[in-house]
């Protein structure tokens, strides 16, 4: 699958924006980090806010007819690409009001209020429920054995969920706050991340039930490709037939778990025991883990060996 | 009625006639034009509706070349119409045709990675998918003569390898067909459930091939004369 550079940037944002929502809004109001201020609050949320409507931005590249984007919202019932775009739109009022509550607290206790409390946690469920449609995108599809799979949704949100924590270490290490708690939950987070797209790239080594012989509806016997039928590349196969070397499928998958897993996990320890001066290893670990989520995000579609590919000349998918 | 192709395998001769004619009838058809980008350069690209793929089955000596021309499957379970966020892509409930509407498409691809068979290509063009729409405007046009009341590769098969009728009838000529000759579908364990059905080649007796004769000593020095004359 040709990875495209607008989806990719779409969901490693959003992705980290509504991590860092759902993070810092549950922190907030279940109360299990007391110590944040009132200005970190609202920072934290508009830099989330703003990264979503940076990547929300970013998918509409990728449309070859953006004129009828807004048509997209009408086939809730049936499509995941559709639940995504209501529910990230939805997103927005709820995280809107709750930022609404934070701004008039109150001075002296800084209390919000339940209704404001209510409106953070409706928008930590649609932070939710558009990085699950997000994952159900790809996971839907029976045409992709590499993406159609539970651990795809379930990997979206690990990662969003790990990079908002190391956004939000960031974002109390500038108002010079200890991580604490927070950074014990990163680590957590980025363990179970890890171990989730390790299981994910064993899972993808064995091919699907389609070969070249059920595409064809020849089962026994060799068959072979012996002409595409085409003389030049057609949108099937630029789509579809992208091809790599075998050496930078493994060097990005090396960044993958050292950039995107092990270099924030010792840097976000390290802080954990002090070890390290905080705002720096908080940021480097986040700029870090992004780069390595990036390359996820290219190698999620790099990998993807659509069944088509099987009439262009693949034996299996 | 649930209308389809049945494609035999044993007669296809693999000539394209139908892919051409397809893209001649519908580039100014219901969901045309299907544009070409750059048609004199050395990289043309298009949008066809119907495609031609050459296949080697079995092993050498005994394998047989096998044409296999696909186009849009319009599948029972079209997944591409469930997963369009737009609602241009729809099935139709009277004769199952799957079609796309191309004032609502906003070209987002994502069809196309839903669909196995590659029946969906953008127009990068107009930056909308399109499709076989299985002649709509050819199939229903009281105008023409009822023989011609066909998907336009169907009528141009030279080789008469294309049959159009509904599947839904347990006697029409596809059902029977499919009955008869034991047609099978593409990728079935997918559960896209294809109208369109392929009729594998019929198994035929080997045909008996005569070894070469060697040639006598002076035929070998004519050819090799021959051979070196031309040079």
């Amino acid at each position: 699958m040709q990875p495209a550079f607008s989806v990719i940037a779409f969901t490693v944002c959003s992705g980290a924006g509504f991590g860092l929502y759902m993070l810092l809004a549950m922190a907030h109001v279940l109360g299990f980090l007391p110590i944040l201020s009132r200005g970190e609050i609202l920072f934290g949320i508009v830099l989330a806010m703003v990264l979503v409507i940076v990547g929300l931005l970013s998918s509409t590249l990728h449309l070859a007819n953006p004129k009828n984007a807004w048509r997209a919202f009408f086939r809730f019932r049936t499509s995941w690409l559709s639940r995504e775009g209501v529910f990230a739109v939805l997103f927005f009022p709820f995280a809107g009001l709750y930022l609404l509550g934070v701004y008039f607290a109150d001075m002296k206790t800084g209390d919000i209020g339940f209704f404001s409390k209510l409106m953070g946690l409706f928008g930590v469920m649609l932070a939710f429920a558009t990085l699950f449609s997000q994952g159900m995108i790809y996971g839907c599809l029976k045409t992709i054995k590499q993406w159609n799979t539970p651990l795809t949704p379930t990997n979206y949100i690990l990662l969003a969920f790990m990079t908002g924590a190391l956004l939000l270490n960031v974002v109390l290490a500038f108002s010079g706050q200890a991580v604490g708690v927070m950074g014990g939950i990163t680590v957590g987070l980025i363990v179970t991340a890890g171990i989730s797209k390790a299981i994910y790239y064993y899972w993808i080594r064995t091919p699907s039930g389609s070969s070249i012989n059920t595409a064809t509806g020849f089962l026994r016997g060799n068959v072979r490709l012996l002409d595409v039928g085409h003389t030049a590349a057609t949108f099937l196969t630029d789509e579809f037939g992208y091809k790599t070397a075998k050496g930078q499928l493994n060097l990005f998958k090396a960044v993958v778990f050292v950039c995107g897993f092990f270099i924030p996990f010792l840097l976000t320890a390290f802080s954990v025991i002090g070890a390290s001066a905080a705002v720096f290893s908080a940021l480097l670990a986040f700029v870090i883990a992004m780069v390595g989520i990036t390359a996820e995000r290219w190698l999620f579609f790099a990998e993807a060996n659509h069944v088509v590919n099987l009439y262009h000349g693949a034996q299996r998918t | 009625m649930k209308l389809g192709l049945v494609i035999d395998l044993d007669v296809c001769v693999g000539c394209h006639a139908c892919t051409v004619s397809c893209k001649q009838w519908n580039t100014s058809g219901a969901t045309g034009p299907l544009t070409d980008l750059k048609p004199y350069d050395e990289d043309p690209q298009g949008v066809w509706f119907n495609r031609i793929r050459h296949f080697e089955v079995g092993d050498s000596p005994n394998s047989k070349t096998v044409n296999m021309p696909m186009s849009c499957m319009h599948c029972e379970q079209a997944d591409c119409v469930d997963v369009c966020p737009t609602g241009a892509s729809y099935k139709r409930v009277e004769d199952g045709i799957v079609l796309i509407d191309q004032d609502k498409c906003m070209g987002c691809n994502y069809c196309s990675w839903a669909c196995p068979y590659g029946a969906r290509e953008l127009d990068r063009d107009t930056g909308t998918m399109k499709k076989c729409t299985l002649c709509i405007d050819r199939i229903y046009d009281e105008n023409l003569e009822e023989i011609d009341r066909q998907p336009s590769c169907v009528i141009t098969c030279p080789s008469n390898a294309r049959h159009f009728g509904d599947f839904d009838d347990p006697e029409s000529n596809v059902s029977t067909l499919v009955r008869q000759r034991g047609g099978h579908q593409l990728m079935p364990e997918l559960g896209y459930s294809p109208t369109n059905h392929y009729l594998p080649p019929r198994i035929m007796k080997p045909m008996p091939t005569a070894e070469a004769k060697p040639g006598s000593l002076i035929s070998s020095v004519k050819k090799w004369v021959n051979q070196s004359v031309s040079r």
